[in-house]
């Protein structure tokens, strides 16, 4: 699924407009990142939680040459999905 | 952060009344757990992907009792995070 598709089912729920929709999607998306860039945790009950973990510098290869090199330090954003929402998953029949 | 917070940042930056934006929060959620729960990925630009994976039956372990049980073959959900939200979180400046 796109944004786009998620921008459209929302303008027909709540009767808004194309560009309105557009920048209420677009909000939600900032926002959430917004939050994770500021080392908050962003926890949805249902949907699970995306949050930042910092990873130290350490020594890696470039896969191509072989070449060895210095990872910088950096930090990562990870999701974890809800308990609820794997169950949802896994209880579909394929 | 929560639903709340979300509902709050949509009722002040957009004008819509905290009843609706706090409809419009869960909607959100709720289209995109829809359509995980009916196995399909979503894509959001300028912050990544949740993609559906199939995890492999294995051998785990209780580890409280130690014993051995199968873990069937189930689904999970990958994130990637798109390069933009990548490079916005290592330019804040969270690695003093």
């Amino acid at each position: 699924m796109l944004k786009s598709e998620i921008e459209e089912k929302i303008g027909q729920i709540f009767k808004l407009e194309k560009t309105l929709s557009q920048r209420v999607v677009n909000l939600l998306i900032t926002s959430i990142s917004d939050a994770i860039s500021r080392d908050d945790r962003v926890e949805i009950r249902g949907f699970g939680s995306f949050y930042p973990k910092k990873y130290k510098s350490y020594k890696g290869r470039n896969p191509k040459t072989g070449e060895s090199i210095q990872i910088p330090e950096k930090i990562l954003p990870l999701y974890r999905p809800s308990r609820d929402l794997l169950e949802k998953l896994n209880s579909k029949q394929d | 952060m929560t639903r709340k917070d979300l509902t709050n940042i949509l009722h002040k930056s957009l004008g819509f009344n905290l009843k609706e934006s706090a409809r419009i929060v869960d909607k959100f959620f709720h289209i995109i757990i829809d359509n995980l729960a009916a196995h399909n990925d979503v894509k959001l630009p300028k912050f990544g992907s949740l993609k559906i994976q199939d995890r492999e039956p294995r051998l785990g372990r209780n580890p409280t009792t130690g014993e051995t049980i199968q873990i069937s073959r189930r689904k999970a959900i990958a994130f990637r995070p798109s390069k933009s939200l990548r490079k916005k979180l290592s330019e804040s400046s969270n690695l003093d």
